[in-house]
């Protein structure tokens, strides 16, 4: 029993699991049974991969010991390079993979700038985020360019039953992330720099290399999330991702990432997306003034933390036999 | 030198300047194999900067390092690792947030398949051996998964030294292990250290404490302003005498 409730303790994204059952159960009764209906369940799970992938890539840099806070302008900028040059006459596939190497240059500079001028990275993606943002405008020329009608966005976007393609894309990710976390020494690496660079290192681990790395995967997912949403949306709308970057926190902090580096997990980052979509539909679908829904997000964030700043002291107490 | 064999590990005329401050002022030092030398000296006198010579954080702007008799330049940590120089410090030498096991392996995890370096980990080994490894230092603890944070400051201490030893390294540099430890874990850690004389292991001791070296070490080297100023086995020496040099 008491080995079960240390496992409990020490996985703080579990905390966020049972969190969301409670609130899809509660959701469930107060939208009289809609939340769980098929076509409702469709819009959600349609929506949580943009979302998702942003608030992995975060999740990853945060465990890295670093922030990302320029993620939501990275995620219209990116669109916005596969629109103009997909227009320009380049092909569909290059073009997203412009777009994404705009992400992965943007993600490079942060590491760059924070790592060679030893600045908090929540300074450099500040200034990112208003960079970006800033760019994103100017080379629209102010209007949203429309996507070609030929594009193939429907490897993206077409409905399969329940799910849309991004899911796909999205767990495919996810998994791969995960098993990079958890079995490969990359993961280690990443888990070692963000909970004791010192200690890294010392063991030889390359801190400055791993934590570039992990810019840019948290910069190119933020991009290709946009591309996503663009490609569904239909249009790179320049103010795409707005208060993004917020929410990927918070995903990334509901679902038991530290603030201090170290911790955090893959499932903890979609736990902690799919919780904040949950509350987002379940408000509506309830009836409630939608203007509440960032008031909900707040209270969880600041309860989450409370509660895993909470669960950790618990579980350090709970000495199982030394 | 004693037995006409090179030493392990041997430093000569090393010198280095912090911005006008003159840290070491052409220090020689070795220790041959299976002896554990205990470096003292007060604060500023020049151990940490010899220490970090050796283990590849700082270079010497004057001066050679061998290892075995060859002359090596160790210009990072992890290549005086791969020379077999293993250094553990006062704190930071664990990740807390981490297991016991990924602890061990940290930058030298044993893979099953990998690709330019990175990939995946042999889990069931890790646990395995991080469980012997850390029996072999006479440490019994519950689990390879328990966090390193959950862990007393001695018994980090002694996973750091099973990890080195695990890894086999030539020389095991102690820096200061017993700081902002308690009187009980600090006997624990001298008792660590004890343990490696009596495996026939080399090492270098640093610390302030007179009565933990004399415990522990076979020969003592006193360093004062820079300079080493005594280098003697415990043996032909006294607390006194050290005392006075320093």
């Amino acid at each position: 029993m008491k080995r079960l409730l240390k496992i409990y303790l020490d996985k703080p994204e579990l905390a966020g699991i049972v969190l969301l059952i409670i609130l899809i159960a509660v959701f469930q009764v107060t939208s009289r049974g809609f939340l769980l209906s098929y076509d409702n369940l469709r819009g959600v799970l349609g929506l949580l991969p943009e979302m998702g992938m942003v608030a992995m890539g975060v999740t990853i840099l945060m465990i890295a010991g670093e922030f990302d806070i320029s993620v939501g302008s990275v995620f219209a900028l990116a669109p916005m390079v596969m629109a103009i040059t997909n227009n320009m006459g380049v092909p569909f596939v290059p073009a997203v993979l412009l777009g994404l190497l705009a992400a992965a240059g943007i993600g490079a500079t942060n590491g760059m700038i924070t790592l060679r001028f030893g600045i908090p990275s929540f300074i450099t993606t500040l200034g990112m985020l208003f960079i970006a943002r800033s760019i994103t405008v100017v080379i629209s020329g102010g209007f949203p360019p429309l996507l070609s009608a030929d594009i193939p966005g429907w490897i993206f976007t077409q409905y399969i039953g329940l799910i849309r393609m991004s899911m796909f894309w999205f767990a495919g990710l996810a998994v791969i992330l995960a098993i990079t976390l958890s079995l490969m020494n990359l993961g280690n690496w990443i888990k070692a720099t963000g909970g004791q660079i010192d200690a890294a290192n010392a063991m030889g681990i390359p801190t400055s290399r791993v934590k570039m790395f992990c810019f840019v995967l948290c910069s190119m997912l933020a991009g290709f999330a946009g591309i996503v949403q663009v490609l569904r949306l239909g249009s790179p709308l320049p103010s795409l991702g707005e208060g993004l970057e917020l929410q990927a926190v918070a995903a990334a902090v509901i679902g038991g990432t530290s603030l201090f580096g170290g911790i955090g997990t893959v499932v903890g980052a979609i736990v902690g997306a799919l919780l904040i979509r949950v509350i987002d539909n379940g408000l509506v679908l309830s009836r409630v003034d939608a203007n509440w829904f960032k008031f909900a997000i707040g209270s969880l964030l600041i309860l989450a933390v409370i509660g895993n700043t909470w669960l950790r002291r618990q579980s350090r107490r709970i000495k199982l036999e030394t | 030198m004693a037995e006409g064999a090179a030493p392990i590990i041997a430093a000569k005329g090393l010198h280095k300047w912090y911005s006008g401050v003159h840290a070491l002022k052409n220090v020689d030092f070795y220790v041959t194999k299976g002896e554990i030398v205990g470096l003292v000296g007060d604060n500023g006198a020049g151990k940490t900067t010899l220490i970090k010579v050796l283990s590849g954080v700082h270079r010497p702007d004057q001066g050679q390092v061998f290892i075995e008799g060859t002359p090596v330049d160790i210009a990072t940590p992890k290549q005086a690792m791969d020379l077999g120089i293993e250094t553990i410090y006062q704190t930071n030498s664990m990740v807390p947030t981490m297991s016991i096991a990924r602890n061990l392996f940290v930058g030298r995890e044993p893979l099953t398949a990998s690709f330019f370096g990175i990939g995946l980990m042999d889990h069931a080994k890790m646990r395995d051996d991080s469980v012997k490894a850390i029996a072999d230092v006479d440490l019994h603890l519950r689990s390879p998964d328990a966090l390193v944070g959950e862990l007393s400051g001695g018994q980090r201490q002694g996973v750091a030294i099973a990890r080195a030893m695990y890894f086999k390294s030539k020389v095991l540099i102690l820096d200061e292990p017993t700081n902002h430890l308690s009187v009980k874990e600090t006997s624990k850690v001298i008792g660590f250290v004890k343990g490696l004389r009596a495996q026939g292991l080399t090492g270098i001791f640093i610390s302030h404490n007179m009565h933990h070296v004399f415990q522990s070490c076979d020969r003592v080297v006193a360093m004062a302003r820079g300079e080493v100023v005594l280098n003697k086995p415990i043996g032909d020496t006294s607390i006194d005498e050290v005392h006075g040099y320093l």
